[in-house]
């Protein structure tokens, strides 16, 4: 339990780390990146590239164990299905993103940063994900099968 | 392109990636913080406080780097108070409604080679783009 909670928080450690190193918590370099008309900012894409490179390519040392040094079984969405709601809600998320030039990750950790503009962001972030919440929890879609860990299987990340 | 960064922006890329391994190798969790969030907010407790403990781990991160180097919080946009909320809200929303973000789908979804993170990423990369592009030359960057 402690070695857990402990890993959870330097994972989010490092995570952060990144983050900022990789300029992500300052909006004008996403904003920089997305509008490409501009002194285009190409930063962002080395961020995820640099990320999506290294877990890529780190992961498959992870995924032939049996399963993780800490937790019973790795809980990895499955879901194949392209469906309304995936597009929708990227669709949606893109243009919060291209609006503020803030993601989830860099607006948490710009709130530990004390970041005033984030201040307002992850309030309305949050509200923004309980809105979700109370909208569709009581209606199910047809293409999330109501199984015993459903919202594991549903959710990509 | 003055403000390009890539060496610090390549090396925090990789940092994610190494978070992002961890957090499977350790906790057989995706490091996706729309779902890691979203599941705390939801009263998601499975497989314990891991989820507490990696969004403290985010704030801390954030606090820690605030001191050492105010600059990297820097907000240069111009951007009103009922704009970023509006944005937080849209994110929020939308992150849930798709089943991830940037790290959810973008990093780990698409290292996994998921078909649909691979769809996600793709239709928010150009929802933002178009996004950004209307307020920098429609609006003039003010909103």
């Amino acid at each position: 339990m402690m070695a857990g909670i402990l890993a959870a928080f330097g994972c989010g450690l490092v995570f952060a780390c990144g983050l900022v190193a990789g300029g992500m918590t300052q909006p004008s370099k996403v904003v920089g990146f997305l509008d490409f008309t501009g002194a285009w900012d190409p930063s962002l894409a080395l961020v995820m590239g640099g990320a999506l490179g290294t877990h890529a390519l780190l992961r498959r040392f992870v995924t032939t164990r049996s399963r993780p040094l800490l937790a019973p079984a790795f809980y990895v969405p499955t879901r194949k299905d392209l469906d309304a709601r995936l597009v929708a809600g990227a669709a949606i998320f893109g243009v919060g993103w291209g609006l503020g030039g803030f993601c989830p990750g860099p607006a948490v950790v710009a709130l530990g940063g004390g970041m005033s503009a984030a201040l307002v962001v992850v309030p309305a972030m949050v509200a923004g994900m309980l809105l979700h919440d109370h909208w569709f929890a009581a209606a199910p879609s047809a293409a999330t099968p109501v199984v015993a860990n459903a919202t594991e299987v549903g959710r990509d990340g | 392109m003055e403000h390009f960064t890539p060496l610090s922006s390549l090396l925090g890329g990789i940092l994610i990636g190494v978070s992002a391994t961890a957090m499977l190798g350790l906790l057989g969790r995706v490091a996706g913080i729309s779902g890691v969030l979203g599941g705390l907010l939801a009263g998601d407790t499975s497989g314990g406080p891991w989820r507490p403990a990696f969004v403290a781990g985010l704030l801390v991160g954030g606090f820690l780097f605030a001191a050492a180097e105010p600059a990297a919080f820097a907000m240069t946009l111009d951007r009103s108070l009922p704009a970023l909320a509006a944005a937080g809200l849209l994110v929020g929303f939308g992150s849930r409604l798709g089943s991830g973000c940037t790290s959810g789908h973008g990093v780990c979804g698409m290292a996994r080679g998921s078909k649909r993170s691979i769809m996600a990423t793709l239709i928010f990369m150009t929802t933002g783009a178009l996004t950004a592009l209307f307020v920098t030359q429609i609006l003039g960057g003010r909103l």
